[in-house]
């Protein structure tokens, strides 16, 4: 919401910066909203406009930190470089804790929406105990972000909701090229058309699939197109000149 | 097995339906796997109207990509749009004004149920009743007069931006409105006459698709198709956004999770609709149409996940920013392609003849199944 009025040139998008990993150093935080001193309670979702937004630097998680990142540049204030996550708590995380230790990262909020992040090795497990044991039994997407400057450059990410809680959380696992995370048909059937998406705009397979196919595009597209590398005007010339006899789809 | 068939051999046969079928809505593949007129079970071949709207979207500034989202489902393109503007205003935290947020309510719930006019016209004539099509395409026009009057454009209508709104009502906007509820819910008591105890519709539909509960929450099927299994579930009022608390309605829902509730559950949301334009017109407050949005709208870095309740079900946008003027990722959480995961649990076991009455029900639209 900043106000600037000079237009920048279309930042490339890759020009991103490490973000929504571990919170990171307490540098950037400088956003003068009220401070609510660390009591944070289970956000209640995307659109209960009752807590007033914290600043990041106010508190860490108090889960582990997790490896410290470096801290992206000594950042300009006011232009944060990462996300302004939240910690999150409750009776929720404490139970994950719990059950899942050190498995899982971080808890955290962000414009009061929580999400939580896990080792790709745990995450069906926690679907499954989500589900179980915290009535988090419908699977809203699956879907999957591309930081191709990163180490693993997936950020995986499932969204939950729960019914008789009336809560929406988010897991998300980063996931390395050519990982193979495990499918979650077993724990949600929603999974399999939203893997099989995952799979066709990223390339990212899902270990134990039952139809690990594409599903938007041609079976024999080359390519995967929601990767940061493949251009927007790009497509798969030996596929339209087979299939459509001509020189170019554009 | 069997190398020498005789015509008393019961063999499987698989038939492709579509992709150019007239009860498919669109260019939608269904490969059925027959025994007789049993289905066995169906796979979907999807992907035909798919245009890269994701990566479209990581291509152009917030604004510029406002109107792609509208050709998404484009009988309910305000609904997108909404899903799409509030996502944007909770991720760059913008207030929307109290008149704005109220003209889209309005707006939306009218799109509602043109969308819902379209459905039923477009089901019924699917399972054999011709007149349904001409009586509601005849109301649905009315609806796409008000929006002509009211942004210029009839179906892509792109009527809101972020923050608010870019146009001001037109001068009879509250009567027209109030004008076509009055009208439209005695039209709706003609589609009862003529369908809810019409023999051929209730043998048609009673008992045919049958999704209970369960099935809906593990598929992650949502709208219409989840109350008419018997969960009174909407997000207006699970997590009201535009102000929806205000406004008093009731979610409809049946028991039963087959073709006919869905038809009654959609028949009751028409007149909700009508009840909540009506409440929404004569509390529309005056003052801004617009909240405080920069020309360059940069939201800072996070991410946030918004849905609404679409016609079809839950719509929700995913946004990730790297604060730039651009979404480094934009997801659309469309509710036609998950509610479209069930249609082979629905068809199993059923006729041929109902697997055309199943698609119909479920409401999809090609353009949100495939992006």
């Amino acid at each position: 919401m900043d106000e600037e009025k000079k237009p920048e040139g279309v930042a490339a998008p890759e020009t991103e910066q490490p973000k929504s990993e571990p919170p990171a150093s307490p540098v950037e935080a400088t956003a003068p909203a009220e401070a609510t001193p660390a009591e944070p309670e289970k956000p209640a979702s995307a659109v209960t406009p009752e807590k007033a937004a914290k600043p990041a630097a106010a508190a860490k998680p108090a889960a582990e930190p997790g490896a410290e990142k470096p801290a992206a540049k000594p950042a300009p204030k006011k232009e944060p470089t990462e996300m302004e996550a939240e910690p999150w708590a409750g009776p929720l995380v404490d139970s994950l804790k719990a059950r899942f230790g050190d498995k899982i990262q971080q808890f955290a909020t962000y414009r009061e929406q929580a999400f939580l992040i896990a080792d790709t090795a745990a995450v069906i497990p926690i679907l499954d105990f989500l589900k179980l044991e915290e009535d988090f039994d419908y699977l809203v997407d699956i879907t999957a972000v591309d930081y191709p400057k990163k180490e693993k450059r997936f950020e995986v990410v499932w969204i939950l909701y729960s019914f008789a809680k009336n809560v929406r959380i988010r897991v998300k696992a980063v996931v390395g090229e050519g990982e193979k995370p495990v499918t979650a048909c077993t724990v949600h059937k929603a999974a399999d058309w939203l893997e099989r998406e995952v799979f066709d705009m990223f390339g990212i397979e899902f270990e134990g699939h039952p139809n690990m196919t594409r599903i938007l595009l041609p079976e024999d597209w080359k390519g995967y197109p929601l990767r940061k590398e493949y251009s927007i005007i790009q497509q798969d010339q030996d596929w339209v000149r087979e299939n459509l006899q001509i020189e170019s789809g554009q | 097995m069997a190398t020498h068939t005789t015509f008393l051999d019961t063999n499987e046969l698989v038939l492709n339906m579509g992709p150019q079928h007239p009860s498919t809505h669109g260019v939608l593949r269904v490969i059925l796997k027959l025994d007789g007129e049993r289905v066995l079970g169906t796979e979907c071949v999807i992907g035909y109207l798919h245009r890269g709207v994701e990566k479209i979207a990581e291509n152009r500034t917030y604004q510029q990509f406002a109107p792609y989202v509208d050709r998404m489902d484009y009988v309910a393109a305000v609904s997108n749009g909404l899903g799409y503007c509030l996502a944007a205003e909770v991720l760059g935290g913008i207030e929307v004004p109290e008149r704005a947020q109220c003209v889209r309510v309005i707006l939306t719930e009218l799109n509602r149920i043109a969308s819902h006019l379209l459905w039923l016209g477009t089901h019924a004539l699917d399972i054999g009743a011709m007149t349904p099509v001409f009586y509601c395409f005849r109301e649905r026009e009315e609806v796409l007069k008000i929006f002509e009057k009211y942004c210029g454009a009839r179906l892509t209508t792109h009527s809101f931006r972020i923050g608010g709104l870019q146009y001001e009502t037109y001068d009879n906007f509250e009567k027209d409105c109030h004008t076509f509820c009055d009208w439209f819910e005695k039209k709706v008591d003609e589609y009862e006459e003529l369908l809810t105890t019409n023999r051929i519709w209730v043998g048609r539909t009673k008992g045919v698709g049958i999704l209970d509960a369960e099935a809906c929450k593990a598929y992650g099927v949502t709208g219409p198709v989840l109350r008419a299994a018997g969960v009174e579930w909407d997000l207006r009022k699970a997590q009201p956004y535009c102000g929806y608390e205000k406004y008093d309605f009731d979610i409809p829902t049946c028991e039963n999770g087959d073709t006919y509730d869905r038809y009654l559950v959609r028949m009751a949301e028409f007149r909700q609709s009508a009840r909540i334009i009506r409440q929404a017109v004569d509390s529309l407050p005056s003052g801004p149409i617009k909240g405080k949005v920069s020309k360059v709208f940069k939201p800072p870095i996070g991410e946030a996940y918004v849905s609404i309740e679409a016609p079809k079900g839950e719509l929700g946008y995913y946004i990730v920013s790297d604060g730039s003027v651009q979404p480094y990722r934009l997801r659309v959480r469309p509710p036609s392609f998950v509610n479209l995961q069930a249609l082979d649990e629905m068809c199993r076991g059923a006729l041929i003849a109902d697997v055309v009455a199943i698609i119909g029900t479920i409401d999809i639209v090609l353009g949100e199944v495939d992006r």
